[in-house]
């Protein structure tokens, strides 16, 4: 993606649909976007798509935000890790993955 | 235009109960304007069902479709070909719609995915402001373009109340008097003789109060 303000809901919920147990976003710092608001539209995408993983009963942390610049790789190791310990924790997504729509978002 | 929005997933899983085969059915018409039934949403409702039923184990089949209006017969004759083979439609156009599907396909039911709210306005992106109750007989000319069969929150004809405060209306601090913005527009417009005028009662027979209204236009009929 160009930006994360390019990322739409149905990216997200398309991904769980696929099966995959996590989804996070990284998106440059707030206030520095290219696209003066691209982050901060994907963020509010973010926090509805969280509201409707909630509204069917699944775990809302499978889904996180991030923001950190272009040059800070040590950062985003640490979020990886971050975002990978938690989704160990939570456990596989309770819908089954499907290796033909996992294909199609790879 | 006629604003929704959408209503709540546990409802409409009820409403769907343990059907397997159903279509989701958006409108391109109005509530794809106000982000509450088009394509994006018949998208992103058909996924959140989808999701909801395979967590559970029971998987449902889900044919997306986004009609040009649900309000137009030969829009709707467009499903015709496979309506009948799916189990319920979840229609997310306004209730004018959802009903007029239901009256095209009688064989299957058909489910309202949204509710229907008003006739209004966008105020800016997200934001949405009721302008009109369809009284069916206008008077906007009398009271400098605003409404006050909607603004204000009594529907009074000769306002405003006593209820009028600092420019609010008493139901709510938020909410604007109607009236006050009425007489401001009137002055604006150097029509202040407008406001001293007294509104007579008005006729409602043109409103809801008499059943569903129709209008036939002869000229246009085939």
């Amino acid at each position: 993606m160009p930006c994360t303000g390019k990322v739409d809901i149905i990216h997200m919920l398309r991904a769980f649909e696929a099966g995959v147990d996590g989804v996070y976003l990284v998106g440059c710092e707030e206030g520095n976007c290219h696209f003066l608001v691209g982050n901060l539209r994907a963020r509010k995408r973010v926090e509805r798509v969280k509201g409707i993983l909630a509204s069917i009963g699944m775990e809302s942390e499978r889904l996180q935000m991030y923001n950190l610049s272009a040059g800070e790789g040590t950062r985003f190791v640490a979020i990886a890790k971050e975002m990978t310990e938690r989704i160990k924790n939570l456990g596989p997504s309770a819908i089954s993955p499907q290796k033909e729509k996992l294909k199609i978002l790879t | 235009m006629v604003m929704g929005e959408g209503k709540p997933i546990q409802e409409i899983l009820s409403m769907i109960g343990d059907k397997k085969k159903i279509i989701v059915a958006g409108c391109r018409g109005c509530v794809t304007v106000c982000s509450a039934g088009g394509q994006k949403e018949v998208e992103i409702l058909s996924s959140t069902i989808r999701l909801a039923r395979e967590k559970e184990g029971n998987p449902i089949e889900i044919r997306e479709e986004t009609l040009e209006r649900q309000c137009d017969p030969e829009y709707l004759e467009q499903m015709r070909g496979y309506a009948e083979d799916y189990e319920a439609i979840v229609s997310i156009a306004c209730g004018a719609g959802v009903q007029y599907t239901a009256e095209k396909y009688r064989r299957i039911p058909v489910y309202p995915g949204i509710n229907t709210n008003f006739i209004g306005v966008t105020l800016e992106q997200g934001v949405w402001s009721e302008r009109c109750q369809a009284c069916g007989d206008c008077m906007l000319h009398k009271t400098g373009g605003i409404c006050p069969i909607t603004r204000c929150s009594k529907s009074l004809l000769n306002g405003p109340c006593g209820g009028s405060s600092n420019g609010k209306c008493e139901i709510n601090s938020e909410i604007e008097c109607g009236w006050q913005i009425i007489y401001d527009r009137l002055k604006e417009l150097g029509s202040l003789e407008l406001f001293e005028e007294v509104i007579p009662i008005k006729d409602w027979t043109t409103s809801r109060d008499g059943g569903p209204r129709k209008i036939v236009r002869e000229d246009l009929k085939s």
